[in-house]
This record gives C-alpha cells, sequence and structure tokens, in this order.
C-alpha cells in the first residue's frame, strides 16, 4: 500500500518583516528515513524546523506530517512529533525524572504509565544515576540527553532535532548520534538539522541542503560528494601566510584556481594523480615549508565549498 | 515507498479519552505542580513574598508610623491591610518576570509542541503563583500579628479580605503576563512592572489616609483600583461594613481579567 511521506514540504516559505529566512523550499522525507537538513547559521534551518513542529506558521507554502497539515491540523501534528531545540528545553529546577514525568503527564499518560515511561528512558539514556538529581546539576551531554529523553516520551513517529550536537564536545557529542542511531533503527523518522558536515554524513541518509533560505543541493551524501568532482589535492602550508603562494603553484601546475580555506589549507579538484608529486618539487624548490599535503576524497566540506562558494563556519558573517 | 499502516495510529489519542476534568484544567494544574515544585527547589524564589514584605512593614511601621500617625501600634492597624495588598500585587509582578524567563529557556517551546492547549503553561504558571501569593499573605497577617495587630473581624470576614487580594492579584499578573509576552526581556519586564506598580501603590490609600495629598492627586487616589482594593480590605479586616469598595475592587478584577486574559493569551499564541 502507498502511504503518505512523513514530510512533505512545499515551497514552503517564511518572511520576517523583509527578512525571506525561508524563502520556498521543498523536499519530502519517507517514513522511518532520517533526512540531514544541513546549511550554515541563518540558512533557515531552525525556521523551517519550528515551521513544521507547528511553533511558527508559515507565511508561503504548504508542508505536511504524516498528512497532516501544520497549518491547518496542528494538534494532529503535535500528536506525532517530538522536538529537540538547540537549547536543552528542560526545567532546570526539577530533577530529570520529574521532567519526564511532567511531560508524561501533559500527554495524558496516568500516573502509573508517566512514571514506567520516565523509568524506560532514564535507562535508555543512561540517566539512571542522574535521575534524582535537579538538572541544574547535569552536564551538557546529560541535558542534551535528557532534552532528547523528554522529545521521546509521547513515542512520536517524527522527531525534529535541531542542532542536537551544538556546543557538545567529542564524547558527548558521540552519545547523541548513537541515541539518534538507535531510533531510526526503530523506525522512528527524523528530520536533524546540523551545520556540521560530518553529523549529516555520520547519520543522515539523505541531505537536503540550504543557504540563505533556499536549497541549493538534495541527494545521499555520496550523490552530493560525487558531484563535487574526483579526488582533490590539498597543501596545506607550515606558514598560513603562504598560502597565496602555495595558490599560485598549485592553480599553474593543475591549471585551475584552488580554493583558500581560512586555515590556509589550499585545494584544488584534480584527477592528475602525477600532481602531487609535482607541486610538492616546486613547493620544495620555492622554499615553502609544507605541514601537510595529499590527494583525498571530497569531504562534505568541499561539497558545501562547491555548491555555495564559501565554507560552511565562515558563511555566518 | 510502502509501510505498513496508513495512516499509523499516534501513540497518544486523538480525541482525549473520557475524563471528568477538562484537559485544559488538568494540563494546567500538572504544570501548576511544577511551578510549585520549582518554588519549593529554589527557596530564594520566595524572598520576594517573604522576607520583603516583612522588612517593608517594619520600616513603615517604625520608620513611617508615628510621624503618619501618632503612634507605631496605630499605624500598624492602618497600614496593615493596605501592605498585605501591596505585597501581593508586587508579587504578581514575579509571574510576568518568571513566564519572560521560561519563554527565553526553551522550555515553553517544548510545552507547545506538545498536543496541550496553548493556555495551559499560562495557566499553569498563574495557578503556581497564586500559592505564593497566598503564602505571602499568610505570612504577612502572621507577622503584623506578631507586632501587635489585632481585629475583631470574623474569620469569614478575614478569609473574603483574603480572597479579594488574591482576586485582585490574578487579575493583574494577566496584565504582567501580557507585558512579559510583548517586552520579552526578564529584566525589563522587571523594572517595567515595578515603574508602574510603585506610583499605582504609593499614590493610593494604602500607606497614608488621603487628605493631606494635593486635590489632583486626590483625584488619582479616587480612581485608582490599589486603593478602592486596599479600603475593601481595611474595612474587612476592620470588620466594617466593605460592600461598595468590595464590589468596585472585585469589579475592577473582573474588568482586567476580561481585558487582559484574552490579550495575554492571544500575545502567547502569537508568539514565535
Amino acid at each position: 500500500m502507498h502511504t503518505t511521506p512523513a514530510l512533505e514540504v512545499d515551497d514552503l516559505a517564511r518572511a520576517f518583516g523583509d527578512v525571506r529566512a525561508v524563502d520556498g523550499i521543498s523536499f519530502t522525507a519517507g517514513r522511518g528515513q532520517v533526512l540531514g537538513l544541513l546549511g550554515p547559521n541563518g540558512s533557515g534551518k531552525t525556521t523551517t524546523v519550528r515551521m513544521l513542529a507547528t511553533l511558527l506558521p508559515p507565511t508561503g507554502g504548504r508542508a505536511t506530517v504524516l498528512g497532516h497539515d501544520v497549518v491547518a491540523d496542528p494538534a494532529a501534528v503535535r500528536r506525532r512529533i517530538g522536538l529537540t531545540g538547540q537549547y536543552a528545553a528542560v526545567d532546570e529546577t526539577l530533577t530529570g525524572r520529574d521532567n519526564l514525568y511532567l511531560i508524561g503527564r501533559l500527554l495524558d499518560l496516568s500516573r502509573r504509565e508517566a512514571r514506567q515511561r520516565a523509568t524506560e528512558l532514564i535507562e535508555q539514556f543512561g540517566l539512571v544515576e542522574a535521575a534524582g538529581r535537579r538538572t541544574r546539576t547535569y552536564s551538557g551531554g546529560m541535558r542534551r540527553r535528557l532534552d532528547l529523553a523528554a522529545s521521546l516520551v509521547g513515542r512520536p513517529e517524527v522527531l525534529f532535532l535541531d542542532e542536537p550536537t551544538t556546543g557538545l564536545d567529542p564524547h558527548h557529542r558521540n552519545e547523541v548520534w548513537e541515541a539518534v542511531r538507535t531510533l531510526a533503527d526503530d523506525g522512528v523518522t527524523v528530520l536533524l538539522t546540523t551545520q556540521y558536515l560530518e553529523e549529516a554524513d555520520q547519520l543522515a541518509h539523505d541531505l537536503v541542503v540550504l543557504d540563505r533560505g533556499l536549497v541549493i543541493a538534495s541527494g545521499t551524501a555520496a550523490e552530493l560528494k560525487s558531484r563535487a568532482g574526483g579526488r582533490r589535492l590539498h597543501v596545506r602550508p607550515e606558514r598560513p601566510g603562504e598560502a597565496a603562494v602555495v595558490a599560485s603553484i598549485v592553480a599553474s601546475d593543475v591549471g585551475r584556481e584552488p580554493t583558500i580555506a581560512p586555515s590556509g589549507e589550499v585545494v584544488v579538484g584534480t584527477s592528475d594523480a602525477a600532481a602531487l608529486r609535482r607541486v610538492e618539487e616546486r613547493l620544495a624548490v620555492a622554499g615553502i615549508a609544507v605541514a601537510e599535503i595529499g590527494l583525498r576524497l571530497p569531504s562534505l566540506d568541499d561539497v558545501f565549498l562547491t555548491l555555495t562558494g564559501h565554507a560552511t563556519t565562515g558563511a555566518a558573517a | 515507498m510502502t509501510t505498513t499502516l496508513e495512516p499509523t495510529a499516534p501513540a497518544v489519542p486523538d480525541a482525549p479519552s473520557r475524563r471528568r476534568v477538562p484537559s485544559t484544567l488538568r494540563h494546567g494544574l500538572s504544570l501548576a505542580r511544577r511551578g510549585i515544585v520549582k518554588t519549593i527547589h529554589s527557596p530564594e524564589a520566595l524572598i520576594d513574598v517573604t522576607l520583603q514584605p516583612v522588612i517593608f512593614l517594619l520600616l513603615f511601621v517604625y520608620v513611617f508610623g508615628g510621624a503618619i500617625a501618632g503612634n507605631s501600634a496605630d499605624y500598624l492597624h492602618f497600614a496593615l491591610p493596605g501592605v498585605l495588598l501591596q505585597t501581593v500585587v508586587f508579587a504578581s509582578a514575579g509571574t510576568g518576570v518568571g513566564l519572560a524567563e521560561d519563554l527565553r529557556t526553551g522550555i515553553f517551546d517544548r510545552f507547545r509542541s506538545l498536543p496541550i492547549s496553548r493556555a495551559a503553561p499560562l495557566l499553569g504558571a498563574i495557578a503556581a503563583d497564586l500559592v505564593r501569593y497566598l503564602t505571602a499573605g499568610v505570612i504577612m497577617l502572621a507577622f503584623g500579628f506578631a507586632l501587635g495587630y489585632r481585629t475583631t473581624a470574623s474569620p469569614l470576614a478575614v478569609l473574603a479580605a483574603f480572597g479579594l487580594v488574591l482576586a485582585f492579584a490574578f487579575a493583574l499578573c494577566w496584565v504582567f503576563t501580557a507585558l512579559a509576552m510583548v517586552v520579552r526581556e526578564p529584566r525589563s519586564v522587571q523594572g517595567l512592572s515595578a515603574t508602574i506598580m510603585l506610583p499605582l501603590t504609593f499614590a493610593s490609600s494604602v500607606f497614608v489616609p488621603t487628605a493631606t495629598m494635593p486635590g489632583w492627586l486626590q483625584g488619582f487616589v479616587a480612581i485608582n483600583p490599589v486603593s478602592r482594593s486596599a479600603d475593601a480590605v481595611r474595612a474587612l479586616l476592620d470588620g466594617a461594613p466593605a460592600g461598595g469598595a468590595a464590589a468596585i475592587s472585585l469589579l475592577t478584577s473582573a474588568v482586567v481579567v476580561v481585558i487582559f486574559a484574552p490579550l495575554a493569551v492571544a500575545l502567547y499564541r502569537r508568539r514565535t
């Protein structure tokens, strides 16, 4: 039997005064899919999630969640979704257990059911020891896990994760990733926003790349990477000030203008395996100390650079 | 793409199960419980309704009392009902500040993404604060008794005075809720609330008999709802007939609720 997709977004737009935060975007997510919404700060990711989670009315287009229109039937949408925002939305003065219990009660679980569900989630998210403590004392990672647990009390079919790992150290980030993978394995549809390409690569089957409120690319991570071309030569001089000289040497050899990252890394796409050796020699002749040089497959960072002409991190300005 | 169910049954029932309590009220009560637990867990949040009014009463009775009423004991008798009202009125401004803080932390986003009435989080916060107001009132009265305040009023009249004070605070806290929705920044809410409340409470019959005030100020005092409410509370606690002032006080509260409760809820819904 054919079924409605988990998310169907059609020419969705939201303007704040003159600012068109989301400028007519369309995408679809199948049930059980992990869809990554990728883009720099200010690209419209959060605005999109807020519209899909019924927190913000769109100013154009339409969107449905499991077939329910977010404007016409927000109550039906809310019954089926979970939301974890950029800021861990837990009550700091309540204990972890009380936070989950409160959400359970608000979702009309009986007292006993709400207690049971809280206990299940506390175990599932490794919060057993901390459950009786006020969340004010939690570490950032624990708070995020509790926040994620809170969005799962109602067993949502669609889960919105808005930059779930922003500000977390790598250890805690891995914990959140593990949790998301487990959910996806259980068949929950996940819409994940991130500005970390690695995160999108790790978690999402399909990616939608946003820039300045528009969809600039979509597809699987592998498809996007192949769009960025073949292998790339990258050179990082020891002294970042020499990046421009390196770039001109690379350009004259490969015959294409490379990009220079803020770190001083010079990158250019090339299929010529011998270019690496030639550039290495010419840099030695020029007396430029090289910290790192090599050929590699394009990362999602490279993809982003190719698609937008600017890097993910530098684009916030 | 094919999957199993169409459309899937939500984990949370579409039609709320048959319960006697309407869901908005039930959710509001769950959230009120949160507010009360919050207050108990952070006693510093109770200072504005415990220590602060006690200090206020001490200062007024012993600093101004003799000068205004000839001696402290007489002034205590005059001022206590008004200070009781003033305490609760100031505490109601705290409701706006607390809401502005909740809105900033993102927890209201979570509430708003849940299938509950959008008014429930507001109702919950206000219900929890009514408990705070009541606490403040009881402490005030108890402390007044400790200082020597005595009344011949019946327990029923005392309860009626409390009811009047709570109704007034309930009405005002909708004003501060609406303010919090517009101003957003908790500190600004606090500053604005104080700016509104100071003239309302001081340019009234709360602290002094109004006879020595200039005519234009007496005009304002006469229409100031805080005056009418203070007069009504004073009359009730004195065991005197309070009918007219009490009626005006209740009517004012009702009018304020009718205007500001829908306004606050509408502003809250519109908030993005």
